[in-house]
């Protein structure tokens, strides 16, 4: 699935999307970044409230192409800058993250059990 | 995104044929970061108490071939009696006083923890020969001179410069056909959460333009991204260092204290030394460790309250291009 499409199925608010075309096939809650860099998967979309700019170096590093931040957490300049700056989305909505991954999950047709 | 600053070595076949490596400052900028004051200065002091006379210390100086004398009782620092204090004293004829009387009291000192970079800075801007070293209970430790750095520098530059070599002599093989694929190494500094994970990511990028597989890839940049975390969150600093040679990938982590007191708790998932701060920025959670022994096919620390930890994680390198 398109990133775009999540946006747009989910109603987040796009705050920086270098590329609404990125490919999207999974997603992860956490705001531990050791969590997230043992775990989530490449193509995945971040669900946290982590708003750092380090979440944006792990993204990288494990291949997800956005950081959802729920409960609508101000996005630091910094970190808007060094997601610009390696191509990962920041989405904002006002969701929590088990709200969030609820909706995401329901978009990708993820089922959990 | 850049390298975090300053990345010292890159070692490539072609780069360890040529000189390009023995000319990068970046080394010794690395060395004069990492090396702190309490690793260079003299450690046995001859000193003296507040009531000896200048003429004692002019024997001392005479017999120990020194130039200046700290004066100290029990650690407390008082003063220090120069030689320039005691040609002033036999000009002046008091040569017999107690040194407390003559000795030089406003003083620059510095702290036994601070990076040499800073003690060089200090000998530039006040010029004097020595400074006392006090530690953080203000008690006297050490004195440290230039000649004291420039001793340590060598010693340590030498070491540098055997690692290369050693390095260089590997990569060739009988056919002439370089095995060392890559090294590269990187400052990593306390608490700089500016650049934390970006040795991590560049270590990725450069296995993905060599084309490794994408799962080892994943494997080297999860222990690259932890240890340079831990490195960020637990020590003074260290380096970072990746290499592929031999069909195997290292990854280690090594730095020059405050040292693992116990290993094996550190090992465990969920332990952890962070305050509530690194907790609020996402580190700390204890997983750090854990998650490198996990994707390893090599795990070992050597650790030593007190003194560096060394952390390395080994892969057996397949399909590399």
């Amino acid at each position: 699935m398109k990133l775009r499409d999540i946006i747009d199925a989910c109603g987040l608010e796009p705050v920086l999307v270098p590329d609404a075309e990125a490919e999207v096939s999974s997603a992860y809650t956490s705001d531990l970044l050791s969590d997230v860099v043992a775990h989530c998967t490449e193509k995945s979309v971040l669900i946290t409230v982590q708003n750092h700019k380090n979440t944006v170096a792990v993204c990288t590093l494990v291949g997800a192409p956005a950081i959802l931040i729920a409960h609508r957490r101000e996005i630091p300049a910094d970190m808007q800058e060094a997601a610009a700056r390696e191509g990962v989305a920041l989405l904002h909505t006002s969701d929590s993250q088990f709200a969030a991954s609820c909706k995401v999950g329901s978009v990708l047709g993820i089922d959990p059990r | 995104m850049s390298a975090p600053a300053p990345s010292s070595v890159l070692l490539e076949p072609k780069s360890i044929a040529g000189s390009g490596v023995g000319n990068d400052p970046l080394v010794l900028l690395e060395l004069i970061q990492r090396l702190k004051v309490r690793d260079v200065m003299t450690t046995e002091l001859a000193t003296v108490p507040r009531s000896a006379p200048l003429c004692d210390v002019q024997e001392l100086m005479r017999r120990k071939k020194i130039s200046g004398v700290p004066v100290e009782e029990d650690g407390r620092f008082f003063g220090l009696v120069s030689i320039d204090d005691i040609i002033r004293a036999l000009g002046g004829g008091y040569i017999n006083d107690p040194c407390s009387k003559h000795m030089t009291t406003k003083l620059v000192v510095l702290e036994d923890d601070m990076p040499i970079s800073f003690a060089l800075r200090y000998f530039n801007r006040y010029h004097y020969g020595r400074f006392p070293v006090l530690n953080r209970d203000r008690r006297l430790v050490g004195i440290i001179c230039q000649r004291d750095i420039n001793r340590v520098l060598l010693v340590e530059l030498s070491k540098e410069l055997n690692r290369l070599e050693m390095a260089s002599g590997k990569s060739l093989d009988q056919d002439g056909v370089s095995e060392l694929y890559l090294m590269r190494e990187f400052t990593v500094c306390k608490y700089d959460f500016e650049n934390a994970g970006k040795a991590a990511n560049e270590i990725k990028r450069l296995l993905q333009d060599r084309q490794l597989p994408p799962k080892l890839i994943r494997r080297i940049a999860v222990a690259a991204y932890e240890l340079e975390i831990n490195l960020c969150v637990h020590s003074d600093g260290g380096m970072l260092s990746c290499q592929i040679a031999k069909g195997k990938a290292e990854v280690v982590a090594r730095d020059a204290g405050p040292g693992i007191e116990d290993v094996e708790w550190a090992c465990r998932d969920g332990t952890s030394t962070a305050n509530e701060w690194i907790r609020s920025l996402g580190f700390g959670a204890g997983m750090g460790l854990v998650n490198v022994k996990r994707v390893a096919d090599e795990f070992e620390v050597k650790s030593k309250k007190g003194s560096g930890t060394t952390v390395r994680a080994a892969f057996t390198v397949t399909g590399a291009a």
